[in-house]
C-alpha cells in the first residue's frame, strides 16, 4: 500500500499552504489529494477582489490568488482529480483516481476539505422545484468559470459576507437581484453591507423577511415571503441561497484520533477568510512537523 | 410522423413503459407518447422505490394481483436488465399499546393475501433487528419480502428493452385529441398525427382526461401528494428494514426507508389536491417529517438532510385500479394506479396483454427470447463506474464524466436536466449542485431544447 508521512485531503488555500510549509520544514513525503481537476479551492471561482493580503501582502482576485497558490506548490506532490472516498480511524484512506480505487496510508492526515453553503433542501424551504435555485458557490462557477448567466433578476437569501460576494458575482454579468432577504431583524454582515447593497448596487435589503416558498413550473417565477406577519410575493427568476456554512466532512467518521488526524481551514471551526485559512494551514503544518519529528 | 402502429401507449410513466415493453417484446409495432420532455415526468419521477409484496393490499383486488405478478416478474428479469434489489425486509412497528393490538390483524390479512412468511415479532426481536429504533417501539410485524429498488433505472430499462424491440418513444408529445374510425385511432399529438389500431391510456394523473377521448371516464383522478425528506449517507447504516406504520383510522403514519443510492428517507405524506402536475413541498410538513424520523431513530438528529421532494400519486375515486378493455373502441384503460405502480407495473402489463388477447387479437404464442438491454448501475453496494477510474464530476454521488456523457447519448438520451439526474444521480447529493451544477450546465449546454 502506498504510504506517506503526511496526506493532505484538499488542495485549497489551507491544504496548499500546509503542503508548502511542511516541505519547507523538511518533511519530504507529503502528498495533497485534490478532487477537482485543478487545485486552488473556492478562490478559483471567487472572481472579485479580496484575496492575497495575509499571505502575499497583495490585493488579488480569487482566481489570481489560486494561481499564486499553485505556483508556490510547484514541485510538490499535488494530485488533482483524486478523491478521498473514505477515511478510517487507523489512518487509512480509500482514494479514487483515474485508474480506479486504491488504498493509501500516512503517519498523519490533514483534513482540509473546506466548507460549502447549505442548499435549499436542507433548509426545508417549500414550494415547487423549478430551475434557477442555487448557492453562491454554484453561481460563481456559472459566472466566472463558464460565463453562463443562469438568471437575470434573482433574490438573494441571507446577508452574510458571502451574500455580498453573490451580489458582486451577479454584477459581473449584469444580473440584477431584485432583493436581498434576511430572516433576522438586522443583516449579518457588518453595518455598511446594507448601504453598499442599496447604494452601490441598487438592491433593496429587506430584514425580518422569511422565505416561505419558491414558485414556478420550469423556471423560478416568484418567492413568497413573510414579513411582520404578512405574506407577500416577490416576482423573480432565480433564488441564491447564501451562507449557512457546512464543513465538507460529512463522509468522514466522527471521533478520529488526534494523533493521526487533524483538520484546518474551513473544514473545521467557524468560517474564515482565505487569508486566515492560508495562515491556519501553515500553523497546522508546524504542529504536524513537530509531531512527526 | 405519419406512421401506423398496432399499439399506441399514452403516458411514459413506469406503467406506460412496462406496457410498451410487454407489447414490443410480443412482436407488436408500438409507439409511446409522453407529454413531458422526458420519460418519468409524472408520478413515476418521485416515489419511495419500494418493491411491495402486497401483504397489506386490499384482498382479492386487481391491485394485489398485479402487485404480486409485478413483484415476481421484477425478480425474474432484474439481473438481465442489471437492476438492483436491496433485500431490506420491512417491519410494521407498533409504537403504543393500541397499535400493538392491531398486529395480529395485519398478519392475518397478509396470510390471506398469500404472503405466508409474514409474522409478528416481539419487542426483543425487534430490538435485535433494529437496534437504532427508539425504545418505545413495542413490537412489530416482520415482512421478509419487502425490498428496495431503483425507481428510475427500472422504467428506463423497460424503455430500452422496448426500443430494442422496435418500439418508438416520442417525448414532448402530448396527445391532445383522438379520432376513432371504427377500425383505428388517429391521435393528434404535439409531434404530429399517430395512427394505431389500439390505444392504451396510461396517462397517470391525467388518465380521466385522456379517457374522455374514448368514453365518459369511469374514474375520476384525485391526485394524492406525498412529501419526502431524504437524509445524508451516514444515515443508511442506522436501519435495515423498511419501517412501516400501523394503519389506523385516525393517524396516517409515515415510512422510514433506505434508498438504493445509500440514503435514508422519511415519508411520504398523503395529501389530496386538485392540481395534477405540480407537487409542492411545504416547510412545516417537512419539519414534521424530519422530527418524526428523529423520534423513531434518535441518532438521525445528528445527520443533515440531503434532499426533499414531493410526488403525486394518480389515485382515483375508485377503490381499485381501473384496468379494462373497451372492445368497441379499441381502447385499453389503465387508470388510477395510485401508490403501488412501481411494483405492479410489470404485472399490469401482463394483465393488459391478456385483455388485449381476449378483446382484440392473439399475441404470438411463444415469442423468441427477448433482447436484454442492461442499464448502467446507479445503486450502492454494486460496482459503479467511478470505481474503475474516470473523472468524477458530481462529488457527493460519485458520478463520472463518462456516466454523464452516456446519459446524453444512445437511443433515449436524457430529455431534460431532471432526466439527466434520474439517469446518473448527479446533483442529488448533500451539496445539491454547489460543486458541480455549473460544470454540468456547461457539459449539457444546448442539449435540452425539447426534441422528440
Ligand atoms: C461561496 C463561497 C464564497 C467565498 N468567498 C470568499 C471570499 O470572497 N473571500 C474569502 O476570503 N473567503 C471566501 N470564502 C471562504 C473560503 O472557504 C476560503 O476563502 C477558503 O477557500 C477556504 O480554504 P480551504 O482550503 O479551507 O477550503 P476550500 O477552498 O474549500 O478547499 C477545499 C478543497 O478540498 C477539496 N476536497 C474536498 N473534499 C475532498 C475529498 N474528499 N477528496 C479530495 N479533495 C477534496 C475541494 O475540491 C477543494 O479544492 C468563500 C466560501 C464560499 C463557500
Ligand atoms: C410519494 C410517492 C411514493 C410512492 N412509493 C411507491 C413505492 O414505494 N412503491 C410503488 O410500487 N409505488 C409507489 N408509488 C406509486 C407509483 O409511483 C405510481 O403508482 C406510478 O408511478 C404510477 O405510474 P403511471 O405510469 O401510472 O403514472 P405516471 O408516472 O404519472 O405516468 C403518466 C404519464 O403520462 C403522461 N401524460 C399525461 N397526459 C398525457 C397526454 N395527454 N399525452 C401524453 N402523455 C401524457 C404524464 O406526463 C406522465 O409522464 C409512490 C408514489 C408517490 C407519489
Amino acid at each position: 500500500m502506498e504510504s506517506h508521512d503526511v496526506i493532505i485531503v484538499g488542495g485549497g488555500p489551507t491544504g496548499l499552504s500546509a503542503a508548502r510549509r511542511l516541505t519547507d520544514l523538511g518533511i519530504r513525503n507529503v502528498v495533497v489529494l485534490e478532487r477537482e481537476a485543478e487545485a486552488g479551492g473556492i478562490p478559483r471561482h471567487c472572481g472579485h477582489l479580496g484575496f492575497g493580503w495575509q499571505s502575499h501582502r497583495r490585493l488579488w482576485s480569487g482566481p489570481r490568488f489560486a494561481e499564486e497558490l499553485r505556483k508556490s506548490a510547484k514541485g510538490l506532490d499535488v494530485r488533482t482529480a483524486t478523491t478521498v472516498i473514505e477515511l478510517s480511524k487507523d489512518g487509512q484512506l480509500r482514494v479514487q483516481g483515474s485508474s480506479g480505487i486504491s488504498e493509501m496510508k500516512a503517519r498523519h492526515v490533514l483534513i482540509a476539505t473546506g466548507t460549502r453553503e447549505t442548499p435549499r433542501s436542507a433548509r426545508l424551504v417549500g414550494g415547487s422545484r423549478p430551475q434557477g435555485v442555487m448557492n453562491t458557490g454554484a453561481l460563481q462557477q456559472h459566472v466566472y468559470l463558464y460565463h453562463n448567466k443562469p438568471f437575470a433578476r434573482p433574490v438573494i437569501i441571507g446577508s452574510e459576507l458571502v451574500s455580498f460576494s453573490a451580489l458582486l458575482t451577479c454584477r459581473h454579468l449584469g444580473i440584477r437581484p431584485v432583493a436581498m432577504l434576511e430572516e433576522n431583524p438586522r443583516i449579518s454582515a457588518q453595518r455598511p453591507g446594507d448601504l453598499i447593497a442599496r447604494f452601490a448596487f441598487g438592491v433593496p435589503v429587506r430584514t425580518s423577511a422569511k422565505l416561505i416558498s419558491i414558485e414556478g413550473r420550469k423556471n423560478v417565477e416568484a418567492v413568497e415571503i413573510e414579513r411582520r406577519g404578512k405574506r407577500e410575493r416577490i416576482a423573480c427568476d432565480g433564488v441564491i441561497f447564501t451562507g449557512l456554512f457546512r464543513p465538507e466532512t460529512a463522509l468522514f467518521p466522527t471521533g478520529l484520533p488526534s494523533e493521526k488526524f487533524s483538520s484546518a481551514g474551513n473544514a473545521s471551526g467557524p468560517l474564515k477568510t482565505s487569508g486566515e485559512c492560508w495562515l491556519q494551514g501553515a500553523g497546522a503544518a508546524q504542529d504536524i512537523a513537530r509531531r512527526l519529528a | 410522423m405519419e406512421q401506423r402502429f398496432d399499439i399506441a401507449v399514452i403516458g411514459g410513466g413506469v406503467v406506460g413503459l412496462a406496457l410498451l415493453r410487454r407489447f414490443a417484446i410480443a412482436g407488436l409495432k408500438c409507439v409511446l407518447l409522453e407529454r413531458g420532455s422526458d420519460i418519468l415526468s409524472g408520478a413515476s419521477k418521485g416515489n419511495s422505490a419500494l418493491l411491495h409484496t402486497g401483504f397489506d393490499a386490499p384482498p382479492k383486488s386487481l391491485e394485489l394481483r398485479c402487485m404480486k405478478a409485478g413483484y415476481a416478474e421484477y425478480l425474474r428479469i432484474r439481473q438481465k436488465l442489471n437492476l438492483p434489489l436491496i433485500e431490506s425486509t420491512a417491519i410494521v412497528v407498533a409504537w403504543n399499546e393500541a397499535e400493538l393490538t392491531a398486529l395480529p390483524g395485519i398478519v392475518e390479512k397478509a396470510h390471506k393475501n398469500g404472503i405466508a412468511d409474514v409474522r409478528a415479532i416481539s419487542q426483543t426481536e425487534l430490538r435485535l433487528k433494529e437496534p437504532e429504533l427508539a425504545k418505545n417501539a413495542l413490537g412489530g410485524v416482520f415482512v421478509p419480502g419487502e425490498h428496495i429498488i431503483d425507481a428510475w433505472s427500472a422504467p428506463l430499462a423497460y424503455a430500452h428493452q422496448a426500443l430494442a424491440h422496435g418500439a418508438v418513444i416520442l417525448r414532448n408529445a402530448e396527445v391532445t385529441d383522438g379520432e376513432f374510425t371504427g377500425e383505428e385511432w388517429t391521435l393528434a399529438s404535439k409531434q404530429g398525427k399517430i395512427t394505431a389500431s389500439v390505444v392504451i391510456n396510461a396517462a397517470g394523473n391525467f388518465g380521466d382526461l385522456v379517457e374522455a377521448m374514448a368514453r365518459p371516464s369511469p374514474f375520476a383522478i384525485k391526485p394524492r401528494k406525498g412529501q419526502v425528506v431524504v437524509f445524508d449517507k451516514p444515515a443508511y447504516k442506522l436501519l435495515r428494514a423498511i419501517v412501516l406504520p400501523v394503519p389506523t383510522a385516525r393517524t396516517k403514519g409515515v415510512v422510514l426507508f433506505r434508498t438504493a443510492f445509500g440514503n435514508l428517507a422519511v415519508g411520504p405524506t398523503a395529501e389530496d389536491q386538485d392540481e395534477r402536475e405540480i407537487a409542492t413541498c411545504d416547510h412545516d410538513t417537512l419539519e414534521k417529517l424530519k422530527s418524526r424520523a428523529v423520534e423513531m431513530i434518535p441518532a438521525l438528529a445528528a445527520i443533515d438532510v440531503n434532499a426533499i421532494y414531493a410526488g403525486l400519486r394518480p389515485a382515483s375515486d375508485q377503490k381499485d385500479y381501473v384496468i379494462e378493455a373497451v372492445k368497441d373502441r379499441n381502447w385499453i384503460t389503465v387508470g388510477g394506479i395510485r401508490s403501488t405502480g412501481l411494483t405492479a407495473a410489470l404485472g399490469i402489463a401482463d394483465y393488459a396483454s391478456q385483455l388485449y388477447e381476449k378483446n382484440f387479437a392473439k399475441l404470438p404464442k411463444k415469442p423468441p427470447e427477448p433482447i436484454w438491454t442492461p442499464v448502467p448501475n446507479l445503486s450502492e453496494g454494486r460496482i459503479r463506474p467511478f470505481m474503475m477510474g474516470g473523472e468524477i464530476v458530481c462529488h457527493c454521488e460519485h458520478v463520472t464524466r463518462g456516466e454523464i456523457a452516456a446519459a446524453l447519448e444512445g437511443p433515449l438520451p436524457a430529455g431534460d436536466m431532471g432526466g439527466l439526474k434520474r439517469r446518473t444521480r448527479a446533483m442529488m447529493g448533500r451539496c445539491q449542485g454547489f460543486y458541480c451544477s455549473a460544470h454540468i450546465a456547461d457539459i449539457t449546454k444546448g442539449r435540452f431544447d425539447g426534441k422528440p
